[in-house]
C-alpha cells in the first residue's frame, strides 16, 4: 500500500498528490510515468511524474477529474493509502546538451512540463517557458514555472490571466524574434500539441511531444498505447512516452484517445452518486 | 482387466449454448467414477512411451495405476514429483501432441485421457487435502525470481522445496502472468491459479508485485545491493505484433493481449465491472493459436458473433485440438486461406469492415509448415465492428537494455543455453523470454531446469 503524504488543490479540477514510494521515487526521472490503481477493483491508470523526492521516498502526481478513476482518487485524502502504485515507467526526458529549450505546456500538461523545466534549468539551460490554460481559474504552477525559467509567457483562452492566445502565437513571436532554440519541448492537450508541432516544423526547429494515450499495463504487453510515429508502430509505455512531434499522426491519437469517451463520462457519474449517497 | 475401450471417455462439459453466453469453466471434470474407469485403459507399458513426451517427464502410468486403484492421493504426489502446477497444466498442455500423442492406446482408437485425469487428480487433491504444505529447512540462500508465470513460479517452487530463500517479481497488480491476464476464466479459472501461488506463498516463497524488473529494479541492483545470488528471468513474452496493415489502429482494434487482459486481468469478464470494453456485434479474431481461440471466445461471451481469420487450413491450426473444438461447438465461424489486407473505417474513426486477402499453400517454410502466398486479385470484405490481432509477441526490451553482458538473440530472445545459463554468471533465464512465445508447460519445464542449474550454481560456488 501507497500512502498519500500530502494533497493539495492547484485549482477547482486539478490536484496534487505527494505518495510514498520509495522505490520508484529512488529512479524517478523528469518525464517518466507511473501507474496507479486506487483500491482492488480499480483500473490501472497511467500519470506523468510531476516531482520526486528521493531522500522522503515519494512521488508527486498532478491529476485533473475526468473520470470514475480520478474522481475516486480525488475523494482520499492524506493518511489513506493507494492499493497499487507502479514505476518509473517509460523513458526519461533527454536534458543534457541542450543550451536553449522552448517548453510549451498546456492545462493539466503543465505539470508534466513544469519537472522537465526544472531539470533543463538544473543543468544550466535557458529556458522559455509559455503556459497556457483556459482561464484564469485553470492557471496552475505559476510561481514554480517562472523560478525555473528565463522567460515565462502566460497565456488564457479568454484573456483573464496573461495575454489572451493559444499558446503558439507567442511561440511564433520568439521564433520571428530570432530565438535560435535547440528544441521545443511540448506537453498538453493533443490539439495544442498538434499546432505546436506544425508551427515549429515551418521553422525547422526539433520538437518533442510527450504523448498519453490509453494504457492498461504499462511495461509493454498490452498495446493498447500505441501509436503511428514516423509510419511505424510504437508503444507509448515503453519507447515513449516522448516522440518527434514532426513525425506523431496526431490525428489517429486524438481519435484513439475518445475510444472509451462516453463510457468515462457515465463512470464518472456514477462514482459522482456513489460519493453523494455516501455523504448522505 | 485393462478397460478395452477404443475411445476415452468423453470429458463432461457445459452444454455450448449455454456456455458462450457465461465465463464459468466449460470442462466440469471427471467424476471419481469416470477416472477410475479412464485410468484402467492403461495398459502401464514397460517402456513408457508417453513419459518421453512429457516437457516435465511426469510419471504417467504411475500416476496412472493409482488412479485406477482409487488411491487418487497418492497419485497427487507422484504428480508433484515432477510438476508444480498439476491443476493448471491437466487444463492447458497441448497434451494431444505430448504425451498422448506417445499412447499405445492411440495406435488403434484414442490415446488414454491424460490430461484429462492429471486435471482430475489435481482437483481432486485441492478439493480434499487439507495439510498445508510443510516449509522446509532454509539454506541460508537468496534467490531473486523476476516473472510469476508459469516459468517463474515453477522455478521458485522447487528452490523454495530446496530451502533457498525465494523473491519473485512481478510487474503488474496481481501474480500468475499469463496465468491471470491471458488465459480466461472459462479454460482455467483464476481460483485455481491462486490456490497454486498460495501454495509457494506456504513454502515461504515472497511474492513482490509491482515491481518492474529493468525500470523499479534492474538484475545488477537485485545482485549487488539486495544480495540475491542468483536470478531466474521468466519475463514472458512482451509486446504484440501488429500486421502494419491500413485502419489497424481504428478505435476497437485489439491485439489479443490488450482483448484479454481487460476481460481478465481487469475483470471485464464480470457484470458492472468499471473496466471499459467494445462488446460488438461481429468480432473478427486474426490468427490461429491458443490466443486467438481464447480472443475469439471471449468476445462471444460479450456477446459478438465472431470469424477466425487464419491464413492457413484447420490442418495447420496451431491451438490445441480441445480449445478448436470448443469454438466450433460455441458458434464461431472460420474463414481459412485468407489474411487482412485493410482495416475498414466505419465513418466515425472505429471498425466498420475488414478486407481479406485470399490464400493459398505453397512449399513449406522454415517452421516446416506450408507456407500461404496470395492468390493474385482474390480479396473479399466482411462487416466487423471489433478486431483482434492474435499474431504472437516479440519480447521486451527492458530487461534487456538494462541489463549489462546479457546477450540477445536478434529478434530479442534472451540467449540461454539447456539449463537455463545465460551470457551473465549467475543469471538464468526461461519460458518466453528466451523462446518466444510458446506453451505454458514449456515455460514451467524452463522454469524446472533452471531451478537445478541454479542450486547446482550456487552449492558449487559454495564448497
Amino acid at each position: 500500500m501507497y500512502e498519500i503524504v500530502r494533497k493539495k488543490d492547484l485549482n477547482p479540477t486539478v490536484s496534487l498528490m505527494e505518495i510514498k514510494a520509495p522505490l520508484v521515487a529512488k529512479k524517478a526521472l523528469p518525464g517518466q510515468f507511473i501507474i496507479l490503481r486506487v483500491d482492488d477493483e480499480g483500473e490501472r491508470i497511467p500519470l506523468t511524474v510531476a516531482d520526486f523526492d528521493r531522500e522522503k521516498g515519494t512521488i508527486t502526481i498532478i491529476y485533473q477529474i475526468v473520470g470514475g478513476t480520478t474522481e475516486r482518487l480525488h475523494h482520499l485524502n492524506e493518511g489513506d493509502c493507494l492499493h497499487d502504485f507502479v514505476g518509473p515507467l517509460g523513458k526519461a526526458t533527454k536534458t543534457e546538451g541542450l543550451k536553449k529549450v522552448a517548453v510549451v505546456g498546456g492545462g493539466v500538461g503543465c505539470a508534466i512540463a513544469y519537472p522537465v523545466a526544472k531539470a533543463l534549468h538544473e543543468h544550466g539551460c535557458e529556458v522559455h517557458t509559455i503556459a497556457g490554460f483556459r482561464n484564469k481559474d485553470l492557471v496552475i504552477l505559476e510561481d514554480e514555472f517562472k523560478a525555473v525559467s528565463d522567460k515565462f509567457i502566460l497565456t488564457t483562452d479568454d484573456g483573464s490571466a496573461g495575454e489572451k492566445n493559444v499558446v503558439t502565437v507567442p511561440l511564433q513571436r520568439l521564433l520571428d524574434a530570432g530565438e535560435e532554440y535547440d528544441e521545443v519541448i511540448t506537453i498538453g492537450p493533443l490539439i495544442m500539441m498538434k499546432f505546436v508541432c506544425k508551427l515549429t516544423k515551418e521553422y525547422n526547429v526539433k520538437t518533442i511531444a510527450s504523448m498519453n494515450p490509453i494504457m492498461i499495463d504499462g511495461t509493454g504487453m498490452c498495446g493498447g498505447c500505441r501509436l503511428t510515429v514516423g509510419g511505424k508502430t510504437k508503444f507509448a509505455c515503453v519507447d515513449g512516452p516522448e516522440f518527434d512531434g514532426h513525425e506523431i499522426d496526431f490525428d489517429e491519437a486524438m481519435a484513439r484517445g475518445t475510444t472509451y469517451k462516453e463510457f468515462e463520462g457515465h463512470a464518472r457519474e456514477e462514482a459522482c452518486n456513489l460519493f453523494n449517497q455516501e455523504v448522505r | 482387466m485393462p478397460n478395452m475401450s477404443l475411445k476415452k471417455n468423453p470429458m463432461p462439459t457445459q452444454d455450448p449454448v449455454e456456455r458462450s453466453k457465461n465465463f464459468k469453466e466449460v470442462a466440469l471434470g471427471y467424476t471419481e467414477e469416470i477416472a477410475i474407469d479412464e485410468a484402467k485403459r492403461c495398459l502401464n507399458c514397460k517402456n513408457k512411451p508417453c513419459v518421453a513426451g512429457c516437457p516435465v517427464k511426469i510419471y504417467i502410468p504411475e500416476f496412472i495405476a493409482k488412479v485406477a486403484e482409487g488411491d487418487f492421493e497418492e497419485a497427487y504426489n507422484i504428480i508433484s514429483r515432477s510438476s508444480s502446477l498439476p491443476a493448471v497444466c491437466g487444463r492447458v498442455c497441448p497434451q494431444e501432441t505430448q504425451c498422448e500423442s506417445k499412447c499405445v492406446r492411440g495406435i488403434k482408437g484414442e490415446p488414454v485421457g491424460i490430461g484429462r485425469l492429471e486435471r482430475f487428480v489435481a482437483d481432486w487433491h485441492n478439493a480434499h487435502s487439507t495439510d498445508a504444505p510443510v516449509k522446509p529447512e532454509p539454506n541460508g540462500h537468496r534467490v531473486a525470481v523476476i516473472g510469476s508465470g508459469p516459468a517463474g513460479l515453477a522455478c521458485a517452487g522447487d528452490l523454495a522445496k530446496k530451502g533457498y530463500k525465494v523473491v519473485v517479481f512481478e510487474a503488474l497488480h496481481l501474480a500468475g502472468g499469463v496465468l491471470v491476464y491471458g488465459i480466461p476464466e472459462f479454460r482455467l479459472p483464476k481460483s485455481i491459479v491462486q490456490k497454486e501461488i498460495d501454495n509457494l506463498k506456504a513454502l515461504g516463497v515472497d511474492i513482490d508485485t509491482n515491481i518492474v524488473a529493468g525500470r523499479t529494479l534492474s538484475v545488477d541492483e537485485l545482485m549487488d545491493e539486495y544480495g540475491f545470488e542468483s536470478v531466474f528471468i521468466g519475463s514472458g513474452a512482451g509486446l504484440p505484433k501488429f500486421m502494419n496493415i491500413p485502419g489497424e489502429n481504428l478505435k476497437d482494434v485489439y491485439s489479443a493481449n490488450e482483448f484479454l487482459t481487460r476481460i481478465n486481468l481487469m475483470k471485464a469478464y464480470k457484470d458492472h465491472s468499471s473496466t471499459p470494453i467494445a462488446h460488438g456485434h461481429h468480432a473478427v479474431v486474426v490468427g490461429g493459436g491458443n490466443v486467438a481461440m481464447d480472443a475469439a471466445r471471449c468476445a462471444r461471451r460479450l456477446g459478438a458473433e465472431v470469424t477466425i481469420v487464419y491464413r492457413r487450413t484447420k490442418a495447420e491450426l496451431p491451438a490445441r485440438k480441445e480449445e478448436i473444438e470448443h469454438a466450433i461447438e460455441e458458434g464461431i465461424k472460420f474463414e481459412f486461406l485468407c489474411s487482412p489486407i485493410e482495416i475498414g473505417n466505419d465513418g466515425n474513426g472505429c471498425v466498420g469492415s475488414i478486407k481479406c486477402q485470399k490464400m493459398k499453400l505453397s512449399e513449406p517454410d522454415a517452421s516446416g509448415r506450408a507456407r500461404p502466398v496470395p492468390i493474385e486479385g482474390e480479396t473479399f470484405e466482411m462487416d466487423a465492428d471489433v478486431v483482434i490481432m492474435a499474431l504472437g509477441t516479440s519480447p521486451n526490451p527492458l530487461i534487456k537494455s538494462t541489463t549489462k553482458g546479457l546477450e540477445t538473440q536478434s529478434w530479442g530472445g534472451i540467449i540461454a543455453d539447456e539449463h537455463g545459463q545465460t551470457s551473465r554468471e549467475g543469471v538464468f533465464a526461461g519460458g518466453d523470454a528466451v523462446t518466444g512465445a510458446a506453451t505454458v508447460i514449456l515455460a514451467m519445464g524452463a522454469g524446472k531446469t533452471a531451478a537445478e542449474a541454479i542450486d547446482a550454481y550456487i552449492q558449487n560456488k559454495n564448497k
